[in-house]
């Protein structure tokens, strides 16, 4: 019998942790392997930058590898489908407070930091998340569902289109992105419980016209 | 000083802590006379099926016998629960770091060791982000000294030696090393379930602008409620509460969520 499921490659680089969400892929029963130079990415269908790293370093491991080319021509010009967890998604912005990183630049915007006048930081633990767009990534998302949150910094978009979910962390953030196929949150999907595992396993398994309409 | 959870959105969040030995879950009382509890991995299933929000390892032996975590362990429980993973014991480089985060945790967990060697909180933190950085404190009453103005000092290597550090010092030099979270063992009230060192986890959780984690001493969901009411800790760890051999009567988390929420009003993940 063939097997025609997407295959879903998670890029594993130093400071990820890639496996999680292997072990959660796994789980959900997708096909899946862990991508350690842009040469594996040959027969795979989705692509997961995960992230519990900074920016700065992240920049610097992916970068060495070569990764910032290849996702390009993959994600942006192939138009495969793309998630970024944590620090996955803070690089896909221009650049971040965080070592005064510069990032990917897919999408306009900025990485901040919360302010310690307000909130304790890092912000750590579970809140909720806020569906604000129709994008169908986030069409699952129950009206009050709680995710696992762990970071400092937060993405704020300049193009208010690509907000997917916001949450209130002393002031309302956006916790979750979403332009076409490239999809990412910044709360860990992998690490969020029942729910959590819902919106990976709709990632990795929803049809692609379905999940990422052009 | 910002933030007890109610005024961020975030919830209130209850922490199984295991300590393992040989790939069981065992529970000390004063850190002595541990029992057996059962598989760590089995444990673990069954309080992440229940809705415990995080879950803290602890490879009690490994630093004694200078090996590394027992990672087999991590790996088996990181396959089948999908809630945050701290490991803490026998970790003493990066390279033994990312050993245990390849395995599947989210956080490291820095005790002795850090203590020994601080820089390690810096390293940890630069390489992996603050949020990854336990700083892990062993705390007990000791008589005010000059140089334990707080009246409690750090003890290490599983309480059994004293430091001559003060808990609150400890605690912001943690912070300014650059650890993300601080969990405050009350070796006074460990296994006690007579509730927890409010005392001095109010005293840090004040000291520090990081989230607190109140430790030691839990037998109801009355301390948890105190603990994030009247301490401002960000979240609980209830290991006796759930499992102890020594309790009357275990408690399930849902349960304890559920009065956390009725008889308190504090804010829970619901599952």
């Amino acid at each position: 019998m063939q097997d025609d499921r997407p295959v879903v490659g998670v890029i594993d680089y130093r400071t990820g942790n890639s496996q999680s969400v292997v072990h959660a892929l796994n789980f959900l029963g997708v096909p899946n392997r862990l991508l350690t130079s842009p040469s594996d990415l040959d027969g795979i269908d989705r692509i997961i930058l995960p992230g519990v790293g900074s920016a700065g370093t992240t920049m610097t491991y992916l970068s060495e590898a070569g990764w910032p080319e290849a996702l390009y021509a993959r994600v942006i010009e192939g138009r495969t489908p793309f998630l970024g967890i944590c620090v996955g998604l803070q690089v896909l912005f221009e650049t971040s407070e965080e070592q005064n990183a510069t990032c990917l630049g897919w999408l306009p915007g900025t990485v901040r930091a919360f302010d310690g006048a307000d909130v304790r930081v890092p912000q750590m633990g579970w809140n909720q998340v806020h569906r604000t767009s129709a994008h169908p990534f986030l069409a699952g998302l129950p009206e009050a569902g709680h995710f696992y949150f762990v970071n400092s910094y937060y993405a704020d978009p300049a193009d208010a289109g690509d907000i997917a979910a916001t949450t209130e962390y002393g002031l309302p953030f956006t916790s979750a992105v979403a332009r076409g196929n490239i999809m990412a949150t910044q709360f860990h999907t992998e690490k969020s419980g029942p729910l959590g595992l819902d919106l990976l396993e709709r990632f990795a398994k929803t049809p692609q016209e379905e999940l990422c309409p052009a | 000083m910002p933030g007890l959870t109610t005024t961020t959105g975030l919830t209130t969040r209850l922490i199984a802590c295991f300590d393992i030995i040989d790939g069981r879950v065992t529970k000390a009382r004063r850190f002595e006379d541990n029992i057996d509890v059962g598989d760590a991995a089995e444990v673990a299933a069954s309080v992440y099926a229940d809705g415990i929000d995080e879950i803290i390892f602890y490879d009690i032996l490994a630093s004694a016998q200078r090996r590394q975590a027992d990672l087999n362990t991590i790996r088996k429980v990181a396959e089948t629960v999908f809630v945050p993973l701290t490991v803490g014991g026998g970790i003493r480089s990066l390279e033994d770091m990312h050993a245990v985060l390849a395995a599947g945790a989210e956080k490291i967990s820095l005790d002795s060791m850090a203590v020994r060697n601080p820089s390690i909180i810096t390293e940890g933190s630069a390489e992996f982000g603050r949020q990854c950085i336990v700083q892990s404190m062993q705390v007990k009453r000791v008589p005010t000294a000059p140089e334990i103005p707080s009246g409690y000092e750090v003890f290490i290597d599983g309480a059994r030696q004293a430091t001559g550090l003060d808990a609150i010092a400890w605690a912001r030099r943690g912070e300014e090393l650059g650890a993300g979270e601080i969990c405050v063992n009350s070796i006074d009230q460990d296994g006690t379930h007579e509730g927890y060192d409010l005392e001095i986890t109010r005293a840090i959780a004040e000291a520090v602008n990081l989230p607190v984690i109140a430790s030691g001493g839990a037998g109801s969901a009355e301390h948890a409620a105190a603990a994030f009411t009247e301490a401002g800790a960000s979240a609980a760890i209830v290991s006796s509460l759930l499992y102890s051999p020594r309790m009357e009567r275990t408690v399930p988390v849902g349960e304890i969520k559920a009065e956390l929420a009725k008889r308190y009003g504090l804010p829970v993940r619901l599952t």
